[in-house]
């Protein structure tokens, strides 16, 4: 187990900036998880740490030493992918016990650890099956029990639910953290969905256009956002953004709230036009627009439970509306978090 | 007010019910299935029952009699030294030039995958020894196996290897003359065992082999533990073709060696052609063709029930 860390790490393709300076610190022990859209360059540099690709420029290091010219195998990283990549043509006996062989490890260690690794993960049974023979869930058991049965210095892994479907999701979300929590393997998590994201990472990188956007936790990157992008990647649905005094004003959904629930603190209020109205059992969402401001602009609002229900609202009319003032984010003119303006 | 009216008169009439015969799957497709099975029976079926019947009986070119002598020629064909010293060679031949295809397959494989500035031209040529009509190729590998123009001894005199008076007799030796009519199949074979190999290794997963990397495998252990186990059943399917293809073959033979010297190039489907055509004994010759089939069978059953064994 080791920290990573890498110093403006740069991959170019031919012209194209796929990963443009990336600076990033993952302690020993964390859970971090790179989140941005596809394409963005996530899954490139990920690659980079496990040396599957060789940065342009910038250093990588593991456990405090850097590692840009040693080969993958010497890295010590395990690697989860997206559709696995177990060996089809082994048992998952031999897929786990692979990492151990290129090891050159001893047998009855790697027979002990195989052991350990498949109890680990409730997959003893499965041991003499092939891949084939295997369900999603238990593929991607398989897969995590391969990459942590040689105790790597870090585990990185590529979209590994996005093969799965909606229910086992929820479910596999939960045991690879508590996987990770027992094991306390630094972890590297690269996905494009904000709800594992949320749900798992100790901190979140945000990435866009091959660049770190926020680093945080996921509070931090929900409440806080540095700026328009990660404002509007984040939640859904995303953050209401108006433009005003050269500037921009963000607030959440759920934070604009009819004018007469607000009796607690200071607000902004807002004329709401409503054009559409969606009940979703258990949140309504309102679409419209605002009056003073870019009638294009779809404005959404979350109505709080106690609502949910009602039909008073309903599209063609105006009500007021209002966010508090502390719910109210500012964005200057470049979309980069202020204070105030 | 729209006024409901009766229902329209059925518009199906009584027709013939051959009327719309060709409507039919069955029919349609046994019609268009004829032809092929038609061609198999007259021209694969016929001849191969022809020589079953050849085979035992006495018939020859000079004696076209019919008379059944059961399994004489059998006997008399496996008693023959020649004829045991011909099958010995025709499984070295075989199994000799398709290892070196495979090998030199494979190699290709490896070296056609990665992309390289003017990739299409060399993948496009090196498909020419399979292409090329087999007796040019043939004719150009005797002037390259020439007892005194060949260019091969005259490059080893010139990098002073042998000299000019202990220089190789390729054709002319019994063993080089083997290991010749080896290299010339197996020349002939690789663009299809590189065909073979690339079509294999594409259809290996890169998940699958950066998971290797990752896990710690170099390129030897990527390639023999990961990549050649997977691809085994593609390339047992390209070897069944090629196995079967050289095991019947004769025009390299009959073209390069004419069997010789001696006997030592001679293989079953020369030996047959030589004895069955070119002396006339009919018979005889269906008799040692025939012998490829139980030898095949056996092969292809095996390589089959081992492909469906590895199949994952």
């Amino acid at each position: 187990m080791a920290a990573v860390s890498t110093r403006d790490i740069v991959k170019k393709f031919d012209d194209v900036r796929a990963v443009d300076g990336i600076s990033l610190t993952v302690p020993d022990g964390e859970f971090m998880v790179l989140l941005g859209p596809s394409g963005c360059g996530k899954t490139t540099f990920l690659r980079i740490i496990c040396g599957l690709e060789q940065q342009t420029s910038g250093d990588l290091l593991i456990g405090g030493n850097i590692v840009n010219d040693i080969p993958p195998r010497a890295r010590g990283v395990a690697m989860m992918f997206q559709s696995y990549g177990l060996y089809p043509h082994y048992t998952v006996r031999k897929n786990i016990a692979f990492p151990l062989r290129t090891q050159r490890v001893p047998t009855a260690e790697i027979e002990k650890k195989v052991a350990w690794a498949s109890q680990l993960f409730g997959i003893g049974h499965l041991l003499d099956r092939r891949p084939r023979q295997l369900s999603g869930g238990e593929r991607q058991r398989v897969a995590l029990a391969r990459a942590l049965v040689r105790e790597p210095t870090a585990l990185l892994l590529d979209e590994p639910l996005s093969n799965l479907d909606a229910k086992l999701r929820a479910s596999a979300r939960q045991e690879i953290k508590q996987f990770q929590q027992r094991v306390g393997v630094t972890t590297i998590y690269v996905t494009h969905d904000q709800v594992e994201a949320m749900g798992m990472g100790d901190r979140i990188a945000v990435i866009d256009h091959g660049q770190v956007r926020q680093i945080g936790t996921p509070s931090e990157i929900y409440d806080d956002p540095a700026d328009r992008f990660v404002a509007t990647f984040v939640g859904t649905p995303p953050m209401n953004i108006v433009a005003r005094n050269g500037g921009y004003l963000g607030f959440r959904p759920e934070n604009f709230l009819p004018k007469d629930m607000i009796k607690d603190a200071a607000f902004t209020e807002f004329n709401f036009r409503v054009d559409r109205s969606e009940y979703l059992g258990s949140e309504r969402i309102v679409y419209g627009a605002l009056s003073g401001f870019d009638q294009k602009q779809v404005i959404t609002a979350k109505l709080p439970p106690a609502h949910v229900a009602d039909e008073w609202i309903r599209p063609g009319e105006w009500h007021s509306f209002a966010v508090r003032d502390h719910a109210l984010r500012h964005f200057d003119q470049d979309g980069k978090r202020t204070s105030r303006h | 007010m729209a006024v409901i009216t009766a229902p329209a008169e059925p518009v199906v009439r009584p027709v013939s019910r051959f009327r719309f015969v060709l409507d039919r799957r069955g029919v349609l497709g046994s019609i268009f299935i004829a032809p092929a099975i038609l061609y198999v029976l007259l021209l694969v079926g016929v001849p191969f029952l022809l020589a079953l019947y050849y085979s035992v009986s006495a018939y020859t070119l000079y004696d076209p009699s019919w008379r059944f002598v059961g399994l004489g020629n059998f006997e008399q064909i496996v008693r023959n030294p020649v004829f045991l010293e011909t099958l010995g060679n025709t499984f070295l031949f075989t199994f000799g030039s398709q290892l070196l295809g495979l090998i030199m397959g494979k190699f290709g494989a490896l070296l056609l995958l990665r992309p390289f500035p003017g990739r299409r031209i060399v993948r496009a040529l090196i498909i020419l020894p399979w292409v090329v009509p087999i007796a040019l190729a043939t004719i150009a590998w005797q002037w390259m196996f020439d007892s005194l123009y060949s260019v091969i001894n005259w490059t080893l005199i010139a990098f002073g290897i042998v000299t000019r008076e202990n220089a190789p007799n390729w054709l002319g030796t019994p063993s080089l003359a083997m290991l010749c009519i080896i290299i010339v199949n197996a020349w002939r074979f690789f663009p299809f065992a590189i065909v073979i190999f690339l079509a294999g290794i594409t259809a290996v997963p890169q998940d699958v082999i950066d998971a290797a990397t990752v896990d710690g495998a170099g390129f030897w252990r990527r390639n023999y533990q990961i990549i050649l186990p997977m691809i085994l059943p593609i390339v047992a399917i390209g070897l069944i073709f090629g196995i079967v293809f050289t095991f019947t073959d004769l025009s390299i033979v009959f073209l390069l060696t004419k069997g010789g010297p001696g006997e030592a190039t001679s293989v079953l489907g020369f030996e047959g052609f030589q004895v069955g055509i070119v002396s006339g004994d009919v018979a005889q010759g269906a008799a040692i063709s025939l012998f490829m089939l139980p030898v095949l069978l056996v092969v292809v059953i095996g390589m089959l029930r081992f492909i469906r064994r590895r199949e994952i």
